[in-house]
């Protein structure tokens, strides 16, 4: 079992964590009230003065924070410190709208460094790693959040950035990469781009792989593992609270532990905005404790998961948080039933045949959504007979019936044509205007 | 005798079938029978080429899904009834067809029909004790 990088807090005791949390959450909510007009006005509208939070189940009583709340104050409404205290900003990609800009003090990037620091040591990695980097280095919080806590554990940072595959695989090939940094749908893509550059990914000294930044199945892990030869690793993070480091899985693979001593989760019903109890699902509601530039107070992840009940084999007494499974815009409601895209991947992983590379196509039928599912063919698998291909189609199609409840259209596709990129695969396309 | 066909899996969109077709003249292949079978979304086609091996690899390279599979080429008589007669032979010891076509191109007065069966050596052994000739691989191919 690897070590823990900082014990006296991923062992820090129930009573312990309750103490310090309560102590941290009275400092962010007077700082966050004092500096920050927008919460200002929040609390006041609310009736809630920072020395009402008393104890812990007072966080119940703030008002939330909306992602839509960021985007009205861009771009520095929500920034708690002026520009000369700030060393650091990243945003949002801002492909929904405008984007969420946030900004780092010195001690935030401090404590960033320190999380995922700590969430890199919980997948195994250690000073004697060599750490491809193979998210975007820019505005995108990943390729930096990861750069600094992986150079703090003492790993040796390769920056590889986004793109140009080939040469990707060229380097953990010739400087001997054994931890990946990536979104799953990059590594997969990476498989597939090794495939036909005859590099067999399993004989390389690549051993750990930490993924992130978009949902992803069980499935789609036990195929990269397969295909690479590693062990692969979830975790979470958004920038809106700090970017990766808010959450990370320990070599037990089951679950998330979630950095308490810097963030309060809360598992909110999301038509209602009721806490629910440990072990339900429902959105993720996130307070930052130590947060100097760009504090949160229960901020609206939109992800949808629970938090586990279970303790942890590892050691770690943080709560872990499970997989998210979509995020609440993300659903769609096909035929009266709520679909995630999540289960239409976790469906076609278990297909043998084809590439767990899919694309929902969202249409109009009459005033109804309807939705088909692209699915590309594997190369390997080619039955010439055209029977089999529609049974296979058909079968897929059974699959899908099972699991969400209702009818969707297979369209088998050619391998690679559906588009790769190094970031988020865009996996629906709205056709509902056409 | 088995003959070497090409398989290509091709998405229902216009101009990929020209592309394949593309790809195969620039590359010198000629085509000595086709055939589309086609459901809602997709399709296969079916080719009997003057260079299977060659054109297998082009088309791979090419970023085609394409697979090689053994077929029959049997020489049936250009007369009403003759197809009947060859399929006869094979109903005859039980033998199920997966699917079928016709060759573009006459020898003498046979006409060929290029067939894949369930249980290739079964099928030629029914189809030649039944007195038809079976095409030899490379007499098609170069037609």
């Amino acid at each position: 079992m690897s070590k823990i990088w900082n014990p006296e807090y991923e062992q820090i005791s129930h009573a312990r964590l309750e103490e310090l949390q309560l102590q941290r959450l009275q400092w962010v909510v007077k700082w966050a009230y004092e500096r920050v007009p927008a919460y200002k006005q929040k609390f006041d509208a609310a009736g809630i003065k920072p020395k009402d939070v008393k104890k812990l189940g007072d966080l119940a009583r703030l008002p939330f924070t909306t992602k839509d709340e960021l985007k009205e104050d861009y771009p520095y409404g929500f920034f708690a410190l002026p520009m000369n205290k700030i060393v650091r900003i990243h945003s949002t990609s801002g492909t929904t709208g405008t984007p969420v800009v946030v900004g780092y003090s010195r001690g935030d990037l401090n404590t960033w460094a320190e999380l995922v620091a700590r969430i890199v040591t919980a997948a195994g990695v250690t000073e004697d790693d060599l750490a491809q980097i193979s998210f975007g280095y820019g505005m995108f919080t990943g390729g930096f959040g990861l750069h600094y806590g992986l150079e703090r554990v003492g790993a040796a940072v390769l920056p590889a950035s986004t793109g140009n595959t080939e040469r990707q695989i060229r380097i953990m090939r010739d400087f001997g990469t054994t931890t990946l940094i990536s979104t799953p749908t990059y590594a997969l893509h990476l498989c597939e781009v090794a495939d036909t550059m005859g590099v067999d990914l399993r004989k390389l000294p690549l051993r750990i792989g930490l993924f992130g930044s978009e949902p992803w199945s069980e499935g789609m892990r036990g195929e990269i593992q397969e295909r690479m030869g590693i062990l692969a690793t979830d975790n979470y993070g958004l920038t809106e609270v700090m970017g990766p480091g808010v959450a990370g899985e320990c070599e037990e693979q089951n679950g998330q532990h979630f950095n308490e001593d810097h963030f309060i989760p809360e598992i909110i019903n999301p038509e209602t905005g009721d806490v629910l109890p440990r072990g339900e699902t429902g959105e993720l509601v996130i307070t930052t404790l130590t947060k100097e530039g760009f504090p949160m107070i229960r901020y609206r992840t939109r992800d949808l998961t629970y938090l586990m009940p279970d303790e942890c084999p590892c050691g770690r007494t943080l709560v872990k948080m499970a997989r998210v499974l979509g995020r609440t815009d993300d659903m769609l409601i096909i035929k009266g039933v709520n679909v995630f895209p999540s289960q239409i991947e976790q469906v076609l992983t278990e297909v043998e045949g084809v590439e767990p590379q899919y694309q929902i196509i969202l249409k109009k039928k009459g005033v109804m959504n309807d939705i088909e599912v692209n699915v590309e063919m594997s190369e390997k698998f080619f039955p010439d007979a055209m029977r089999k291909l529609v049974e296979f189609e058909r079968a897929i199609e059974a699959r899908l019936q099972t699991v969400l409840g209702i009818y969707v259209k297979v369209n088998l596709v050619e391998p690679m044509s559906i588009e790769r990129t190094g970031g988020k695969a865009k996996r629906v396309i709205d056709r509902r205007d056409a | 005798m088995a003959i070497k066909q090409i398989s290509v899996f091709l998405e229902n969109r216009a101009g990929r079938l020209w592309e394949l077709a593309d790809e195969l003249g620039k590359a010198g292949v000629n085509m000595r029978a086709l055939s589309i079978g086609e459901a809602a979304d997709f399709g296969v086609v079916r080719m009997i080429v003057n260079n299977p091996d060659a054109a297998q690899k082009m088309l791979t390279d090419a970023g085609f899904t394409v697979a090689e599979t053994d077929v029959l080429a049997v020489e049936i008589p250009d007369v009403p009834g003759g197809l009947a007669s060859v399929l006869g032979a094979l109903k005859d010891s039980g033998i199920n067809i997966e699917y079928a076509y016709a060759f573009v191109a006459r020898v003498g007065e046979k006409a060929i029909v290029s067939m894949r069966v369930e249980d290739a050596s079964a099928g030629e052994k029914s189809l030649v004790d039944a007195g038809f000739s079976l095409v030899d691989a490379q007499k098609l191919y170069t037609l």
